[in-house]
């Protein structure tokens, strides 16, 4: 038996040992999508290095490695997540806690913000809002090679979910933070769940933090429906430990004339995955994937981004830029589907990338395939150090040569955030980029957030 | 103040600064004038510190220390100022943060605390209103989008927030329209002190109507072949270089 059925095994075990006990806890719905996505996922396995789009990302050791399964959460573990209040300075958001990807709270699930929007639990939702959470939930979440994504959908029991109905404004972004906290090593699975019915508008900021250095694997699906007319921003910021690996799929499904935003910015971590569809389901829809990511020691950054224009007159851009340093490596995959029906696509596709040091790898490759023959599409990819012209221009006013790098890569770095909506963030993400490109930003600095609670481990 | 010493650098090996001594004193403005390519860039950035070109011969004194070793930050310090001929854009480097760390790197320098955020707002609006620039300007990355009259106007924008000793101002003059021309000269007359000196890099005798030079040179070839007073600026912009080829070829 090679590796790879190795792991299919166990995890076929997993499941046997497990399924009852998940679908004590899950939702009739959410459960009746499990045995088929994990007949799917047995037949996909975990991807290894001969998936093209997985190349570079070395997930079997992180799949092999044994982990406390931990699909229920005790009650325990909602007193330590209601404990966390945390903020963004002068950020005015709505936050709230997940742990280890479940959504606990003390009181109630589920709430109504001020404005109509719902925020909570999914697995309450799916009962709560079934009609809602069935018309969407395994429906953008659909990749045919990727063994990733069934098998979140068959052992996923909870996560996030949005919903804002039609015509509702969103006053304040809605912040999560994502804590992952455990005394043995583990695998979260979360499944996000967020609907955003036309006319409306709603900014999501995810912050990813680990508070106790065990052993992680996070393998979370988040679905986005965005509806005719609405905006969607989504804003993660990804500050992990080493010893953590990070897989996030994102699925973005846009109606007509929408607009959405994904953002990913890796400070730090392990080992990062993170895969973004953006699907342009009607005319005059807009999309915007950016990317950030500076990498040092061993770290492995790696975003595979697809952006599929169904239908005409949609316009996209990806921005994904990268600093690496030490050994570390990235990569950036950027495919851009143009349908044939997909006359006057505007599509545009950035990735720079930064060596610090000669060890320091970048895999860069964008892939088009345009079926459409109005079509404006460019891509770009960049490969290079510090520019030696804008160095000296800085020193030569008296700046020393180290103030002077850190402030190219901080230029260099900026041009993402600064596409972040909410003022407050960006000023959090300089200050944050600025740590971390000091070398400043402990484990413990948390990402987004001020917490009330000392953290532990700290 | 500054004296450089038969200088000759290279670049890719090929040799651009031919053996160039030159001496400048407090007070002084000297004029660097000299066809395209005869080596006025190179000379200027080596002495604000490049390391593109490579000295293989001569030496530069600076107020009694050897410039030479020098890293560009610590000339900086110790007074000198490029004004650059094609001022470098910066995205994502706003300008007032990139003027408050130079400001406070040349304060730690003198052994002064950083400046207080009043204090340096204060500085800023005075030396705009000197140089005239606009505010919009100093509230981008630094030259980013900026016109080529708006890169230059911003070179003396810096330079009056930094105070220099030793200026060289490499072709600040041309991309500057006519009322722009004559407001960066004042700028820099008005940054004049008696302890202070200044070069200036042209190709045009009218920048030299507002700023007069004590000293005119020619510099061909890697070389300074002929050094007058300002008179030389208004004869070489009647006659062009031809002549002076000759009297070189002559020689
Ligand atoms: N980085 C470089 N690499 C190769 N050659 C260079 C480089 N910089 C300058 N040179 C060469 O050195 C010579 C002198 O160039 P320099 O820019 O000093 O001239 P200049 O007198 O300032 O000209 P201009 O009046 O056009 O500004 C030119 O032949 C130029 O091509
Ligand atoms: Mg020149």
């Amino acid at each position: 038996m090679d590796r790879s059925e190795i792991i299919t095994d166990k995890f076929k075990d997993l499941f046997r040992d497990s399924s009852q006990r998940l679908e004590k806890n899950s939702s009739e719905l959410i459960n009746s999508f499990r045995k088929e996505a994990m007949e799917q996922f047995l037949a996909l396995g975990v991807p290894g290095r001969e998936n093209e789009s997985y190349k570079y990302a070395n997930l079997e050791p992180w799949f092999a490695a044994d982990y406390k399964s931990y699909f229920i959460p005790e009650q325990a573990d909602f007193k330590i997540a209601e404990d966390f209040k945390c903020e963004v300075d002068d950020l005015d958001a709505y936050s709230l806690v997940l742990l280890n990807g479940f959504f606990p709270t003390l009181n109630g699930t589920l709430m109504e913000l001020p404005n109509g929007i719902w925020v909570g639990s999914l697995a309450y939702a799916s009962v709560r809002f079934r009609d809602i959470v069935e018309k969407h939930y395994s429906k953008y979440a659909l990749n045919g090679k990727d063994g990733l994504v069934p098998l979140n959908t068959a052992l996923a029991s909870d996560g996030l979910f949005v919903y804002a109905p039609a015509g509702v404004k969103l006053d304040k972004p809605i912040q999560i933070v994502n804590l992952v906290e455990s005394k043995e090593d583990m695998l979260v699975q979360h499944r996000n769940l967020v609907v955003v019915e036309e006319n409306t508008d709603v900014e999501l900021i995810v912050c990813d933090h680990a508070i106790s250095p065990q052993k992680f694997l996070t393998n979370a699906v988040t679905e986005v429906f965005v509806g005719q007319n609405a905006s969607f921003d989504i804003l993660r910021v990804q500050n992990e430990l080493n010893n953590a690996a990070k897989i996030t799929h994102t699925f973005i499904h846009q109606e007509r004339d929408s607009r959405a935003v994904t953002n990913n910015i890796t400070l730090h971590g392990g080992m990062v995955r993170n895969s973004t569809y953006h699907w342009l389901n009607g005319t005059g829809a807009e999309s915007n994937a950016l990317g950030l990511y500076l990498t040092d020691k061993w770290q492995h950054v790696d975003n595979f981004v697809n952006i599929d224009h169904a239908m005409p007159d949609c316009t996209s851009k990806q921005l994904f830029k990268g600093v690496m340093d030490d050994f570390s490596t990235a990569s950036f995959n950027g495919r851009i589907r143009v349908a044939r029906d997909a006359q006057g696509t505007r599509a545009y596709q950035n990735n720079n990338n930064i060596l610090l040091t000669d060890d320091a790898r970048v895999y860069t490759k964008p892939q088009l395939e345009i079926y459409a023959d109005d079509v404006k599409c460019s891509h770009g990819a960049t490969v290079g150090q510090l520019d030696e012209e804008a160095l000296f221009y800085l020193r030569s006013r008296g700046i020393h040569k180290d103030e002077a790098r850190l402030m190219l890569m901080f230029g260099f770095a900026h041009e993402v955030i600064e596409n972040i909506k909410s003022e407050a963030m960006r000023d959090r993400m300089d200050g944050l980029l600025l740590q971390r490109l000091r070398g400043e930003l402990s484990r413990c600095t948390t990402c987004v957030i001020n917490c009330e609670k000392d953290l532990p481990h700290c | 103040m500054l004296q450089i010493k038969d200088l000759k650098a290279t670049i890719e090996g090929k040799e651009i600064l031919k053996g160039i001594s030159l001496e400048v004193k407090e007070g002084e403005i000297h004029a660097i004038m000299g066809p395209n390519g005869s080596g006025k860039s190179t000379l200027a950035a080596v002495l604000a510190g490049r390391e593109f070109a490579k000295i293989t011969h001569g030496s530069v004194k600076y107020m009694g220390k050897d410039l030479l070793e020098m890293s560009p930050e610590e000339r900086s310090k110790e007074g000198i100022f490029l004004g650059f001929q094609y001022p470098i854009e910066i995205p994502g480097v706003s300008m007032v943060n990139f003027m408050k760390t130079a400001i406070n790197e040349h304060r730690k320098h003198r052994g002064e605390d950083p400046i207080s955020a009043s204090d340096f707002l204060k500085i800023m609006r005075e030396k705009k209103a000197l140089v005239e620039i606009d505010s919009a300007l100093t509230s981008r990355s630094v030259n980013e989008g900026f016109s080529g009259g708006e890169k230059k106007r911003n070179e003396i924008f810096q330079m009056a927030m930094l105070e220099p000793k030793l200026s060289i101002l490499d072709e600040t003059d041309s991309g500057l329209d006519i009322d722009a021309l004559r407001v960066v000269a004042n700028g820099v007359n008005k940054l004049k002190r008696d302890d202070s000196a200044t070069i200036v890099i042209t190709h045009y005798q009218r920048l030299l109507d507002y700023i007069v030079p004590d000293v005119v040179h020619v510099l061909f070839d890697g070389k300074i072949v002929k050094t007058a007073g300002k008179e030389l600026a208004i004869e070489l912009e009647e006659k062009g270089y031809d002549w002076i080829k000759k009297e070189v070829d002559s020689e």
